[in-house]
């Protein structure tokens, strides 16, 4: 794989994640920092306010500066060169600032509240006036388990037969077949949910229940599945596969001794990405699972169910001052779960990577 | 593969494969037709069949969105589209789905202005700029704001980014009010700005990470001779990079249009829902089809979920189409791009004489 030659002479392979990054920020220092003292003045002095305008206004100087101090010295193609580098670097700053702040933001007010009662405890004939601390979201955490399980078990085994046909017979049909996984990919959740609350809820006459919330998510999870272990069931080498094929074997065992087999950490991968996709879902579960304050493991199938972010969404939406608190230590929870599950599947990617 | 041609008849023996001679001359290839064990054609038919539920559950999708919302187009008929009031629950009926498919895309358009230079700027940030390890890290941080729950967004939207866009919303209609969009009444919450600022965060990383993909696409030769011919980075980049790559860029944007068009939970939280077509970004009000659903859903009596379910079928066709849109759009991209080496170098040089 060829690369562009940096233009700057490019870090050498010891040197640490930090030092690289202060080595590429290092020329655009004195701009940034003349340009905070600047936008801090101007924002005690006048009318203008909010952290944010604040940080507009800092960029927007910041490039000003960056552009006149170059051009000065180093002409206007130059001087052009470094104020792109900038922005571009501002529109990377966001991101990083947005997932920062927003984890940040959910920490802070989650942990004055977080008790152990949360994970063993339900909202079952709870005051509503008491405390955040008092309370807890067992039967969500429950329902959560639950449906995503469902979910899980039905979008496996489909999702990874839709990845094997895409990529081990394929043929005419498979354009079409992976034009509509992605189209399905795509599809709004609640739509998803409104389309399970008519099969299953009321033409099927099931009524609301956890197993509702499973099918609707799998329909989400299905796509996830099928695109990502295709992914990695093209990465299984093609040597592997014929060497089967020669030794006689038929194809369904090379593809269920050989390749399925060799993607095993890929499909595992797969379906964590699947999970942390699905997990955090709120749309599909009102019109599914509907919601109850007790656990209800048993009745899975015909009783309305709680889940994460339904307990989060309808602990919010009851605007009680202490049920609010509750629901930013189920965000907490939440996003916890999310990311402990991305991080995961990320350190397993890797670990293939280096085999 | 090379069987000898006399030994044909022994192949035929085996009867794995069929060689037919007679079928064109010697030097023609030879048709081969593979027999295969009935294992394998059941394991065919199995992998064909799970294939084909993704297309039996979308066809089941549009079908039992129909029959859900016939008693709502039944009572409203076309006036379904061109109401902006939504009460279906009232008697007499009144509802529509305009109000919300008007809000839907502002809010959507608002999210885009921002979330595509953002994304794009990214993506080539990433790409053209960042060392291989900052880079894959950087690819972490993109895919870990992916996974975010909608929910969570809509909260910290709600309560850390509100307050903090309210100076933004009030300088610019202070300043720029007599622009009818930027025109507000006072109040600067929960309104259509906020929701499309919150929304395009959520959008930045399905476009960045195809915007990315698109972007890595580009010859490396081309952007290596514009830089070998004294170009900047910036002007390799705007002259090269980013028109070779628009169509893609395009695409990736209408994807992050159909992901923003179907966003529901944050919308529902941040957003006061007041069903008239508003110009006026800045102020209280508006709606969107999905923070419709997600709200009025518990509540709704039978006609009133038959109305929900209509909306929904709207939300699903027109999400799909966007979606199918941009599909075709990338893959266009993808397919021109098998230039060869002389069409390459005359584009380089083309380019080359454009940047001297």
């Amino acid at each position: 794989m060829t690369t562009v030659p940096n233009l700057a002479p490019s870090a050498p392979r010891a040197s640490s994640l930090m030092t690289t990054f202060v080595r590429a920020i290092r020329p655009y220092a004195i701009p940034a920092l003349v340009s905070a003292a600047v936008t801090g003045l101007l924002f005690a002095t006048t009318r203008l306010s909010g952290r944010f305008g604040l940080a507009l206004v800092w960029m927007v100087l910041t490039l000003f500066l960056v552009y006149v101090l170059t051009r000065r010295t180093l002409g206007a193609v130059t001087a052009s060169d470094a104020v792109a580098t900038v922005m571009l670097g501002f529109a990377a700053l966001v991101v990083v600032l947005a997932l920062g702040f927003i984890v940040g933001y959910v920490l802070v007010k989650a942990v004055p509240f977080v008790r152990l009662n949360f994970f063993t405890s339900t909202l079952e004939g709870l005051d509503p006036d008491a405390p955040a601390t008092q309370g807890g979201a067992l039967h969500a955490i429950v329902g959560t388990t639950a449906q995503v399980l469902i979910a899980t078990m039905i979008s496996l085994p489909f999702g990874v037969l839709t990845a094997v046909y895409l990529n081990e017979i394929g043929g005419r049909l498979a354009g079409v077949v992976r034009l509509i996984v992605d189209a399905m990919s795509g599809i709004p959740s609640v739509v998803a949910g409104l389309f399970i609350y008519s099969l299953w809820v009321v033409q099927g006459g099931f009524g609301y229940s956890g197993f509702a919330a499973g099918l609707a998510l799998a329909v989400l999870m299905l796509p996830t599945i099928a695109r990502t272990t295709e992914e990695m069931l093209r990465l299984v080498p093609g040597g592997l596969r014929e060497s089967a094929l020669a030794l006689g074997a038929p194809e369904w065992r090379t593809a269920l001794q050989v390749v399925l087999p060799t993607a095993k950490v890929g499909i595992v991968t797969a379906v964590i990405l699947g999970v942390a996709r699905i997990a955090g879902e709120t749309a599909p579960l009102l019109m599914t699972a509907f919601g109850n304050d007790q656990v209800n493991v048993g009745s899975t199938f015909n009783e309305p169910q709680s889940a994460l972010p339904l307990f989060v969404y309808q602990q919010f939406t009851s605007a009680q001052g202490s049920a609010v608190d509750r629901a930013w230590v189920g965000a907490f929870a939440l996003i916890a779960l999310v990311l402990i599950l991305f991080v995961i599947a990320r350190i397993i990617g890797r670990s293939k990577d280096a085999r | 593969m090379n069987t000898p041609v006399g030994a044909s008849t022994a192949v035929q023996d085996q009867s794995d494969l069929i060689v037919d001679l007679t079928a064109g001359s010697l030097d023609s290839p030879r048709t081969l037709t593979p027999v295969r064990p009935r294992s394998d054609k059941i394991y065919r038919a199995v992998t064909v069949g799970a294939a084909m539920t993704s297309l039996v559950v979308m066809g089941l999708i549009a079908v039992f969105l129909v029959i859900q919302s016939i008693p709502a187009f039944r009572s409203a008929g076309l006036k379904f589209f061109t109401t902006n009031d939504w009460r279906p629950d009232d008697d007499p009926a009144v509802f529509g789905i305009a109000s919300m498919l008007y809000g839907t895309f502002v809010i959507a358009l608002i999210a885009l202005f921002i979330a595509v230079p953002v994304s794009v700027g990214t993506a080539v940030f990433v790409n053209e700029y960042l060392p291989l390890r900052l880079k894959r890290a950087f690819v972490t941080v993109l895919d870990l704001l992916a996974a975010v729950p909608s929910l969570i967004f809509g909260l910290w939207g709600l309560f850390f980014l509100q307050p903090k866009l309210n100076g933004i919303s009030r300088w610019l209609s202070d300043w720029l009010g007599f622009i009818p969009i930027f025109k507000a009444n006072g109040i600067y919450t929960s309104s259509m700005f906020i929701s499309g600022v919150v929304l395009a965060l959520m959008i930045v990383p399905i476009i960045s990470s195809v915007s990315r993909a698109v972007v890595a696409e580009v010859p490396r030769a081309l952007c290596e001779a514009a830089l070998a011919l004294g170009g900047t980075r910036w002007g390799m980049i705007r002259q090269v990079l980013l028109p070779y790559s628009r169509g893609g860029l395009v695409g990736a944007s209408m994807l992050g249009l159909g992901r923003a068009l179907g966003e529901t939970i944050a919308i529902a939280l941040i957003l006061s829902f007041d069903f008239t077509r508003s110009l006026h970004i800045l102020q209280p009000g508006g709606a969107s089809v999905a923070g419709t659903i997600a709200l009025r859903f518990p509540e709704a009596l039978d006609l009133g979920r038959s109305a929900l379910s209509a909306a929904g079928l709207t939300l699903f066709a027109v999400t799909l189409l966007v979606n199918m849109a941009a599909r075709s759009v990338v893959a266009r991209t993808n397919r021109r791009r098998g230039g060869g080496a002389e069409a390459t170098g005359a584009r380089s040089l083309r380019i080359a004489k454009k940047i001297s």
